[in-house]
């Protein structure tokens, strides 16, 4: 199955049992008040993962390493590889 | 020599006008083979480029000798995944390295990825700018934050198992890499991409290895235009296809 398919059917499994209890047949055997956090759920879900999302971009963005020494380096390495490079005769 | 003398590194580097870089990283891969004491082949698939960069290899030839460095170009730009289908077919080692010409990426990063890879005899070993001490030199803000909001996309849509999806510097089994060739049909950034989600589909294992990404220092970038839509678009085909 491709992961879109995955996605679907997941959504397809979580919508209907959402409907049944919040909306459907089973409704009236839900207490009142599991009634009352169980109709705005898939809101709070999908604000849930709003936030989470962009927290972990935040927080992944803040962490990205700057390689400061790795470019340092990198300098040091290019004026070594001239310097040889050229007493092997390379004309660049 | 502590390394495996049965084992060869096929270096496949593509090149389109890296006349100043092309040198430089020959250079830092022959001494970091010849510290390493592994085997191994550079093969330059250059397309035709204007700058003379061909030119410059034919002097490296010379130099490292025709056993060392193969030019096997190609009358004009092509590409960079036929490039490396073309390289491939003359690589003759049982391990290769694709990687960028243009110095951002470090040969010295290859001795880590055969550690690796002989850890857990993965089938393919990946740098990664997003781990442990993986990172970038020379991005502001705005690029940091949509390389991360597209990696975190991905993650998402994809759940592919590596972290690091358009990178190009990774170490294949020759068969493996073979394989992936044949069943990727995306371009650009996608290609990179598609080649990790084939793989784990064909069930391969894949390693990874934190990478120091610098940008490049000597000329300029041939991936631009409408990047973030061209991923977009492969990002959502690979999401909807695989
Ligand atoms: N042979 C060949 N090499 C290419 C082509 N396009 C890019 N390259 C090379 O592929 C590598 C990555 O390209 P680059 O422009 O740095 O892409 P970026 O790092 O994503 O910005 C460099 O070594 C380029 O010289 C192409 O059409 N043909
Ligand atoms: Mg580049």
């Amino acid at each position: 199955m491709t992961k879109l398919g995955q996605w679907l059917w997941g959504l397809a499994l979580l919508g209907s049992a959402w409907a049944a209890l919040a909306l459907g047949p089973l409704g009236p055997r839900v207490p009142p008040p599991c009634r009352q956090v169980l109709l705005p759920l898939p809101v709070y879900l999908l604000v849930a993962f709003g936030c989470y999302s962009l927290a972990t971009v935040g927080y992944r963005l803040a962490t990205f390493n700057d390689c400061e020494e790795a470019a340092a380096e990198l300098q040091e390495h290019i004026g070594a590889a001239r310097a040889d490079l050229r007493r092997r005769g390379l004309q660049f | 020599m502590a390394a495996g003398a049965a084992d060869k590194v096929s270096v496949l580097l593509p090149t389109y006008n890296e006349r100043e870089n092309l040198p430089l990283v020959v250079w830092l891969l022959a001494r970091s083979f010849e510290t390493s004491g592994y085997n191994f082949e550079i093969i330059v698939i250059d397309d035709g480029s204007p700058d003379g960069t061909q030119e410059v290899a034919e002097q490296l030839v010379k130099i490292y000798g025709s056993d060392k460095i193969l030019l096997r170009p190609r009358a004009k730009k092509l590409g960079l995944g036929t490039a490396y289908i073309h390289g491939m077919k003359h690589a003759t080692g049982n391990f290769i390295v694709i990687m960028d010409a243009d110095l951002s990426h470090h040969p010295k990063f290859i001795a880590e990825f055969i550690r690796k890879q002989k850890e857990g005899n993965f089938d393919i070993v990946s740098g990664t700018r997003y781990k442990g001490n993986g990172g970038v030199y020379g991005w502001d803000l705005k690029r940091k934050l949509i390389s991360r909001g597209a990696n975190f996309l991905t993650q998402v849509l994809l759940r592919p198992g590596a972290s690091d999806l358009t990178g190009s510097f990774r170490l294949y089994k020759k068969e493996v890499l073979q394989k992936l060739m044949e069943k990727c049909v995306s371009k650009g950034y996608v290609f990179q991409m598609e080649m990790i989600v084939r793989a784990r589909q064909l069930g391969y294992t894949i390693g990874e290895v934190p990478i120091s990404f610098v940008d490049r220092v000597y000329g300029e970038s041939k991936l631009g235009g409408n990047e973030i839509v061209s991923f977009l678009k492969g990002l959502l085909t690979l999401f909807a296809t695989t």
